[in-house]
């Protein structure tokens, strides 16, 4: 019964999460919205570890699979996208590389001046 | 063949399964980044349905029942994150402040390109929210009058790119804590690159979809200001 009550939790919040999208007026999605709910439930012990770890990490380890299906739907956009294709492929390229460049090198600036930034992994 | 395609209620799913399969079978014997898993199985779910002249509707008919799980699964990203509790109460300002610079060079950088090569408004704010889980890039781009539609197709290519590219990208500029890597992969390629960061390790994954949540929602409140500019 293990997978089942895990299974139950999961979706459970993920609904709660939806329920909030409806009402909530905010360009929030559901799933943040779920996050939310599900970190609040485990730190204040509403919900257990033990009681959503298995099935959870079973679905984020099939995660990157999710987006097979949305990313082959390009071939239907691929109309709208092939006349300004390349400008938008190079503000694409240069664009991720500043953002994941500069966000990880300035948390390894913010870390290292921090009390205790030497006990991180 | 598009009759026996629709005939099936899994057989999109096990088209998209077994390109991944492939793709993680071709990375492990090239030994090689370039063999990217989700790439190769998107370029051969592709060929495969040009191949066979099948329409991309009657493929995601059965599909889409594997992106249907994805909310679920974003919800289960706070369980690494719950894990790794601590490192979030301790660091966040750190946490916070760095997220936050790579939500800004971002924009600043997408602002900058489009001036550059003379594209419209319409198409500037198409690409402004490139960077964040595609539920709230939609929300934005047609908030600012973009084409949501393109920015989906940009929002996947940007988490692809990050995918393919991160274990590079934070070998290559040094990136010393997984703490950084993490949230780097999560900020600026959300749930797709978030596959690799927890490929990487515990703390890189739970970082990396703390990120998706805290770049998705400053990029809200950004967009703001950053839609009134070209």
């Amino acid at each position: 019964m293990k997978y089942l009550k895990q299974l139950l939790i999961i979706f459970l919040a993920t609904c709660i999460g939806e329920m909030m999208r409806f009402f909530i007026p905010l360009p929030i999605p559901a799933g943040i919205y779920g996050m939310v709910i599900m970190l609040l439930a485990l730190i204040t012990g509403i919900v257990k570890l033990e009681n959503v770890k298995e099935t959870g990490e079973f679905l984020i380890e099939i995660m990157p699979v999710m987006f097979i299906p949305p990313a082959v739907g390009l071939i239907d956009t691929w109309g709208l996208l092939s006349d300004i294709f390349v400008p938008v492929i190079v503000i694409t390229v240069i664009s991720t590389f500043v953002v994941m460049i500069v966000t990880g090198k300035l948390t390894d600036l913010l870390l290292s001046r921090s009390k205790g930034g030497a006990d991180i992994e | 063949m598009n009759d026996i395609i629709l005939s099936s209620a899994t057989i999109g799913v096990v088209i998209s399964l077994l390109a991944y399969e492939l793709g993680a079978w071709m990375k492990k014997k090239f030994r090689s980044g370039i063999f990217n898993p989700l790439m190769i199985s998107i370029v051969l779910t592709i060929i495969f349905l040009l191949a066979f002249g099948i329409e991309y509707e009657n493929y995601n008919a059965g599909a889409k029942y594997l992106s249907y799980l994805l909310t679920p699964a974003t919800v289960s990203l706070s369980i690494p994150l719950y894990m790794k509790l601590d490192l979030l109460k301790k660091h966040l300002w750190a946490i916070l402040g760095g997220i936050l610079s790579g939500v800004l060079s971002g924009m600043v950088c997408i602002l900058a390109l489009a001036a550059a090569f003379g594209l419209s408004h319409e198409q500037y704010v198409t690409l402004l929210p490139k960077s964040i889980t595609t539920a709230i890039g939609i929300g934005i781009a047609e908030e600012y009058g973009g084409v949501a539609a393109i920015t989906v197709a940009v929002i996947i290519i940007t988490g692809v790119l990050g995918n393919m590219t991160a274990e590079f990208v934070c070998r290559t500029f040094g990136i010393k804590y997984a703490v950084s890597r993490g949230l780097a992969i999560g900020t600026a390629s959300h749930a797709i690159g978030t596959g690799k960061a927890i490929e990487m390790g515990e703390t890189e994954g739970a970082m990396s979809g703390l990120a998706i949540a805290v770049a998705g929602l400053m990029t809200v409140a950004a967009a703001g200001v950053f839609s009134a500019f070209l």
